[in-house]
């Protein structure tokens, strides 16, 4: 027994190792029901991927042709290139809106017009903020799944605390430095325990104080232009509060935070009193704290630039055909199901966002969850609204804005000397840019 | 095998069937190896050589720019400052990780009772995965709520009580600390004056602790401690510190070359009457000397190519880029910016930076690293 075990132990070692490899690497048995299956990969998890699961489930049940495998994916945008790079990229991927340019530059992902105008589909169908998110260089290459705008969130109980009308939030910036003057609070140390509004939480919107005070990042021939009086203005406004409350005070105020999605997150633990967020901000307090007395307006505006009134930056998921793709027609039979009203709909409840189209029922307004959607719908449609750059340095301008905005924020330097080093780090790189277009 | 036969026969043919069959079988054996290390380290590494020459996004055929992507790094103010973090981060993380590991080693090397338990427990730390650390340490360097700050502010709100304390303590070892074997019998009897000190000292910690309500000082501290991952001049000590945590790997090693100095070297630094710091210095020392070399020469890679820690603990190298090490700039460059040429170049520079260094590592370490075998 010893013996033959001895000497089958090798070829049986390496049989298991080829059955291992072949159960590893197999080639997917096609699945027998006779219908195209096609690969939707999307970046949510948890409730949002859920609220996904059941618009897909609802296309899958309506026709028996299409059948979507829906996958959520971590990283979404990097796999999604590298699987086209490879060859094998899914059929439909959802992805951010300032993915868009740069991958339509590298023709990663297809034009969608032949298949818009085919089924009448066009700018008419949507609010125009969104739409324009998804096109580039005159062609469309996305379509908006849920969209996004932003106004602040203000915590009422604090405002009756600190002695402020709950139902008067600030419309101009200067009433909102004065009323988050009254609404901070320190303890007997001095420390910081509160705080009426703070501009870095959450800090998602740092490259956008600009707009919020009447500057832009780029000009019509695609220069950056980050060294305006409205930039400079902006930072200067941002910097103001570090100046007031001390930098190191509030170093240590913050990094007492817990994460967006939790009960200890700034503004649901009622630790910063006013926050600007998206409209998201109402289902994550339903699932975080309840209790909280919020409410929602849009965002202040100089009191000399009353024109900036409903200001909004605007962003959008969209959903793509990447090239190479396996089924693009069927595809298209599924985005056009998303971007249907009744879609469309379904998907924006389930998240608690607004509607991209430029119709929506009054249906969906009634049941809808998110008190102020009107709101947000609002503010997209009829605000000033503004949207990161549509150029393929997106990421790296984002990243040198966001050193140039540390420089000042916590090492003191001169906002105009920021912005400054921001420009010079990226006039270069978009230069680059332009000229790697043309070539092409 | 006959060898003359073989000899004979190989005159006549060249090889003999038996030398074919062991070359086939041989290279047979090693093919995986050799499709392996051809497909998956020589191609992408000379591949890499190329991209580093030319525009290049992964999406798009490369384009040769010949050395553009090397001029731009010079400039690239980004790159310098992760360079120069790099750099400053390996001057503080080499020599202090190789002074703890070797002197944990050498305290885990002194047959205390227990030693398997405190090997394991500091050798524990380097089983943590580093994203499960960098999320730990996230934790423990908080500026509010961290346990770090907690600490050092109790200790310093205490320092009074805390260093009569550690007098205590060290009163305390120093009485229980057995004599040298060879020694024993010399000095008959333990002091016990020592006991009775150290016994008083601690009493009084213990009495005046008490009396200053510990749980109040605990609150409130004043002292101002950093919040030590968002202020430029502390996050790079803060890495430093975390790396330290990590060194179970090379005490490891360390505890293996303490093993084999020689017990009869040290005995006759005894009898030639050598301090403990003389038998270190001339002794023990130059006996590990390889395994410091190998340890270091380890930690210059390793510090070199730091880069799960830092993405984990400071994306984007923040607060302004003072946490931007050379990795996680090369990573952003190739998976965000998809800049996989640039990124390339950056790769061979730190190539060439890892590669100059060891080599100036064995370099120096000739005429001080002693070899037990030569």
């Amino acid at each position: 027994m010893g013996e033959l075990a001895r000497r089958s132990g090798g070829p049986l070692l390496a049989l298991v190792a080829v059955v291992a490899f072949w159960l590893l690497f197999r080639p997917e048995p096609a699945p027998a029901d006779g219908k195209v299956h096609i690969r939707y990969w999307e970046k949510w998890t948890g409730a949002e991927e859920n609220g996904m699961r059941k618009v897909v489930e609802a296309f899958n049940a309506r026709q028996d042709r299409i059948h979507v495998d829906y996958l959520a994916i971590s990283q979404v945008d990097q796999k999604l290139l590298l699987s086209t790079a490879g060859g094998d990229p899914p059929d439909v991927a959802g992805i951010w809106d300032y993915n868009v340019v740069v991958y339509a530059d590298y023709n990663a992902i297809q034009p969608l017009d032949r298949y818009l105008e085919r089924d009448g589909l066009g700018a008419d169908h949507y609010l125009k903020a969104y739409w324009e998110l998804c096109r580039h260089q005159g062609r469309t290459y996305a379509l908006p799944t849920t969209p996004v705008s932003v106004a602040l969130h203000w915590n009422r109980k604090l405002f009756r605390e600190a002695g402020l009308d709950p139902d008067r939030p600030p419309r101009t910036i200067e009433e909102l430095d004065a009323m988050s003057e009254r609404l901070t609070k320190r303890d007997a140390a001095g420390k910081i325990v509160r705080m009426g509004f703070l501009p870095t939480e959450p800090g998602w919107w740092n490259w956008g104080w600009g707009y919020f005070f009447g500057g832009r990042l780029q000009d019509e021939t695609g220069r950056a232009t980050m060294v305006t009086s409205e930039n400079v203005r902006a930072f200067d406004w941002v910097k103001a509060y570090a100046d007031r409350y001390g930098n190191r005070d509030i170093q240590v105020f913050q990094s007492g935070f817990g994460n967006f999605a939790s009960p200890q997150n700034a503004f649901m633990s009622g630790q910063v009193a006013m926050v600007l967020q998206g409209v998201w901000m109402a289902n994550y307090i339903h699932n975080s704290n309840p209790s909280l007395d919020w409410d929602a307006a849009p965002f202040p505006y100089p009191a000399d630039r009353p024109d900036l009134v409903n200001s909004t930056p605007v962003g959008s998921d969209v959903v793509v055909i990447p090239t190479g793709a396996k089924h693009p027609n069927e595809a298209w039979e599924f985005i056009r199901f998303l971007q249907s009203q009744e879609g469309m709909e379904m998907l924006c409840d389930s998240h608690w966002k607004h509607s991209p189209l430029s119709r929506v029922s009054e249906n969906f307004y009634r049941r809808h969850r998110n008190k102020r959607i009107r709101l947000f719908y609002d503010l997209a449609r009829y605000g000033n609204t503004f949207t990161t750059p549509r150029v393929g340095v997106w990421r790296e301008w984002q990243d040198e804005i966001k050193t140039g905005f540390e420089q000042f924020w916590i090492n003191g330097k001169k906002p105009a000397e920021a912005l400054a080093y921001i420009d010079q780090r990226i006039q270069p790189k978009l230069a680059r840019y332009h000229a790697n277009l043309n070539r092409n | 095998m006959k060898g003359p036969e073989r000899v004979a026969i190989k005159r006549k043919r060249g090889l003999t069937r038996v030398e074919k069959t062991n070359l086939r079988n041989g290279l047979l054996f090693v093919a995986p190896w050799l499709v392996g290390f051809g497909l998956f380290l020589a191609y992408p590494i000379s591949m890499s050589l190329y991209y580093s020459l030319c525009d290049f996004s992964v999406l798009q055929p490369a384009r040769f720019i010949g050395l553009e992507n090397y001029r731009q790094l010079l400039g690239d103010e980004a790159f310098l400052q992760a360079l120069a973090n790099t750099v400053v981060y390996a001057l503080a993380a080499i020599p202090l990780s190789i002074l703890v590991a070797l002197s944990l080693a050498m305290l885990l090397n002194t047959g205390v009772p227990g030693m398997a338990v405190y090997r394991t427990i500091f050798f524990l730390p380097s089983l943590v995965p580093a994203v499960a650390m960098g999320i730990l340490w996230l934790l423990i360097l908080n500026g509010k709520n961290g346990i770090l700050n907690l600490v050092l502010g109790t200790v310093l709100a205490q320092w009074g009580w805390m260093s009569l304390l550690l007098l205590t303590l060290v009163l305390l070892v120093r009485s229980g600390t057995p004599d040298p074997p060879h020694l024993k019998g010399r000095k008959p009897g333990r002091p016990r004056g020592r006991y009775l000190g150290a016994g008083l000292a601690g009493a009084l910690v213990l009495f005046l602790t008490w009396q200053s309500g510990n749980t109040a000082a605990l609150g409130s501290c004043s002292i101002n401690l950093p919040s030590w991952l968002s202020e430029t001049a502390w996050v790079k000590p803060a890495f430093v510190l975390v790396t330290l945590y990590g060194v179970g790997n090379s005490v490891v090693i360390y505890l293996a070359g303490l093993q084999d100095v020689p017990v009869h070297l040290l005995e006759a630094a005894d009898l030639d009457g050598a301090t403990w710091w003389q038998k270190v210095q001339h002794v023990t020392l130059p006996m590990v000397s390889p395994t410091i070399l190998f340890n270091g020469i380890m930690a210059i890679i390793g510090t070199f190519n730091f880069f799960a820690l830092p993405f984990v603990m400071a994306p984007g190298g923040q607060p302004a880029r003072s946490a931007y090490f050379l990795a996680v700039n090369l990573f952003d460059n190739a998976f965000l910016y998809l800049r996989m040429g640039y990124a390339s170049a950056m790769a061979w520079i730190l190539f060439v930076i890892v590669f100059g260094l060891t080599m100036l590592a064995l370099r120096l370490s000739d005429r001080h690293v002693h070899y037990g075998g030569s």
